[in-house]
């Protein structure tokens, strides 16, 4: 699904280097999850796998289902399935929440040669999704994430990730302000797209989630490297003992 | 103010006039307007009213050429919407295109013809509220106007008028030069909404003059068309008595020239007006330069007034904003509100602005304030990353920023039809 190669990543109005050689496979059917320090390049790791300006890659390669990405525009890998949750969902004054997700489904379904949604059909699924949310039809009809609480914007991420359904969803911090219920939705959220032909990659710093999601593996990263992979275990004792012991040992 | 000179260029405008056939109340009210406009001449380039738009091309004897290219458009735009529809043709009154001129609690009468009648209310605005405006900032071209025009619709409504009066102008003659001047009147408790559409002429001087009693209601939607070489000038004067409400929303789409005023005197209490215009222009084919000039004057207690400019300019396009809010002393519980912003889509582009607010009273609420931005990243991209292309994510972006323009709209069928028309202005400029 998702494999990235040695990916080498600066910012481009400075000289930082962010990643530092980046190596993950993520494989079809799989929730990965990545852990690690404030400031590690997570967040920045998902940002140019979507496709964000601002960012060199200077080495390595990323591809989705065996399609390089690093070259498309953001627009071309969403419709070749890429999702990103983001960390910081925007607010976009003077459009409205349905207007953008009807583009949105529209928009990549053209791109992909498939036929547009109808209006009624439309409102039909975003309806059903948006109750399994918790979403109300007043969050519907207001502008993209205006004064939208923490939380909702979460959902908001969620519902849109439902209705584009995508094959590689990146969550980055889905979690991160978020209650116990609306935590639980989330994740019934996310288990609901899970199928094997569809892939996550869940950015965290909480156990919580992950009691929900049930990873198949985990990564932790540091420096802008993946420095640890491991099974379900390894998020427990990132939650127990923090990230002291695994940057020791693998320095 | 200069006053130009015979020998200067600025007089050829005056040269190529001649006056209106028309006698009465309407030739002295012209003969008046001429004084006032010997007095003070026509803009003169260093004149500080006109340091942002270059009066040149409004003070030349002849129009330049203008293309026409949307009359069936004008005709079309509300078709979803019942009204009453009057054609001017180059500024040339169409009888057989135009309703029969009368309705439902009102009153219609042609300019060109009411110099020799005995219409009260009309021959007491005529010029009286142009006249008004002429202080503290001289407005020439609207004394121009009052004393050359050659045609307008004089409107009275005496009730509730459910239906709206269209003025449909249609463009057809690249050398047409209309002058018309409007005169409205909305009686006490009594409202009007008034559709303006398309362009006027190749280069056209429009003025309209509205007096709304007391507890009356006026709305004013226009859609100034999409003529690429067209020169508009226009001027609208408002008086507004207590508890009334004025609303005026402007959609213009290219331009080479188009400099729209708007005077508007509170005179009684609890009064409301709002002011709001959506320019748009691409400088690819033609040069595009707008210009929105306001002048709002509090002159008694409790009034609101509202004004919302925005402008979306690209390859080389000029925004112009001159506003002013005067509260005069005693205008005590004035709420003045004034936003104008550009949305520039390009580095080429750019948008002037003077924004004043000047207050003698002590119990106000007012603000004001101008932007110019560009594209914000952010937005854009998360909207690309949910697959939306970048031009249609912008062209989402340029509709979000000029919303709240629209929000000035009462009537959702005709901001429906604005906006739709708006969207076929971004695809026919895509890129
Ligand atoms: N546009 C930028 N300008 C300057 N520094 C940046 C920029 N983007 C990322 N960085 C820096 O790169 C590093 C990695 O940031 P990133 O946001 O990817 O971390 P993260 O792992 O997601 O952290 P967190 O857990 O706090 O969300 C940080 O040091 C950050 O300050
Ligand atoms: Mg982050």
């Amino acid at each position: 699904m998702l494999e990235i190669k040695n990916l080498q990543v600066k910012l481009e109005e400075e000289d930082k280097q962010i990643l530092k050689g980046v190596d993950l496979t993520v494989e079809a059917g799989k929730v990965h999850a990545i852990m690690g320090p404030n400031g590690s390049g997570k967040s920045t790791l998902s940002y140019v796998l979507a496709g964000r300006d601002g960012y060199e890659v200077t080495g390595g390669s990323a591809s989705l289902l065996g399609e390089d990405i690093l070259d498309m525009d953001p627009e071309a890998r969403a419709a070749a399935g890429m999702f990103l949750a983001f960390q910081y969902p925007v607010e976009i004054p003077g459009v409205g929440n349905m207007t953008f997700m009807r583009t949105a489904v529209n928009a990549q379904r053209k791109a992909r040669g498939e036929e547009e949604m109808s209006s009624a059909e439309f409102l039909k699924v975003v309806r059903a999704r948006a109750k399994d949310l918790q979403i109300d039809a007043e969050m519907l009809k207001r502008p993209v994430n205006v004064g939208f609480s923490g939380g909702e914007k979460k959902r908001n991420e969620i519902l849109q990730m439902a209705m584009l359904e995508p094959k590689l969803c990146i969550l980055d911090e889905t979690d991160s302000g978020l209650d116990v219920d609306a935590m639980k939705l989330v994740a019934q959220g996310v288990n609901a797209l899970r199928s094997p032909d569809r892939a996550f990659l869940v950015i965290t710093h909480y156990q919580r989630l992950l009691d929900h999601i049930a990873p198949d593996v985990v990564h932790i990263m540091s420096a802008g490297r993946i420095v640890k992979s491991g099974g379900p275990d390894l998020a427990l004792e990132v939650e127990k003992n923090g990230y002291g012991d695994i940057l020791k040992e693998s320095a | 103010m200069a006053v130009a000179k015979p020998a200067s260029p600025a007089a050829s405008r005056l040269d190529g006039l001649t006056r209106p056939p028309g006698g009465g109340w309407l030739g002295a009210a012209r003969d008046a307007a001429l004084s006032r406009l010997q007095g003070m001449g026509l803009p003169a380039p260093r004149d500080e009213y006109w340091r942002f738009t270059r009066p040149a091309d409004l003070n030349a004897a002849a129009p330049a050429p203008a293309a026409p290219v949307e009359s069936a458009e004008a005709e079309a735009l509300y078709d979803g919407t019942d009204r009453l529809r009057l054609v001017f043709r180059d500024g040339a009154f169409d009888a057989e295109a135009s309703d029969a001129l009368t309705g439902e609690g009102l009153e219609i009468a042609r300019l060109a013809e009411a110099g020799g009648t005995d219409i009260h209310w009309a021959a007491d605005l005529y010029g009286a509220l142009e006249a008004d405006g002429q202080s503290p900032v001289p407005r020439p071209f609207a004394a121009l106007n009052t004393a050359h025009a050659t045609d307008g619709v004089l409107i009275r409504a005496t009730a509730a008028v459910s239906r709206p009066v269209e003025i449909v102008y249609l463009h057809e003659d690249a050398a047409s030069d209309p002058i018309l001047h409007h005169v409205i009147r909305v009686e006490e408790g009594a409202s009007l909404t008034l559709l303006e559409t398309g362009t006027v002429g190749a280069r056209c001087n429009t003025a309209m003059e509205v007096d709304v009693a007391s507890h009356g209601a006026f709305h004013h939607i226009r859609d100034q068309g999409r003529a690429h070489a067209r020169r508009t000038n226009t001027h609208a004067f408002a008086r507004l008595g207590g508890a009334s409400v004025f609303k005026s929303f402007t959609l213009s789409l290219n331009g080479a020239l188009t400099r729209n005023e708007h005077v508007v005197a509170f005179t009684g209490n609890d009064a409301t007006a709002h002011v709001a215009c959506a320019a748009i222009g691409d400088g690819r084919q033609a040069p595009m330069h707008h210009d929105d000039t306001v002048f709002i004057t509090h002159d008694a207690v409790n009034c609101e007034s509202r004004q919302v400019f925005k402008k979306v300019l690209k390859n080389g396009a000029v925004g112009v904003f001159q506003g002013k809010i005067l509260v005069k002393r005693g205008a005590q519980k004035t709420d003045g509100y004034q936003i104008s912003q550009a949305l520039l889509l390009d580095d080429d582009s750019q948008f002037l602005a003077k924004p004043e607010l000047e207050i003698y009273a002590d119990d106000v609420a007012c603000s004001h304030g101008s932007t110019t931005g560009a594209i914000d990243e952010d937005m854009l991209f998360y909207l690309r990353a949910r697959g939306v292309p970048e031009r249609r994510a912008t062209d989402l972006l340029v509709l979000a920023f000029l919303a709240e323009t629209l929000e000035e709209i009462g009537d959702e069928a005709i901001a429906e039809s604005l906006r739709q028309r708006l969207s076929t202005w971004l695809d026919r400029h895509a890129g």
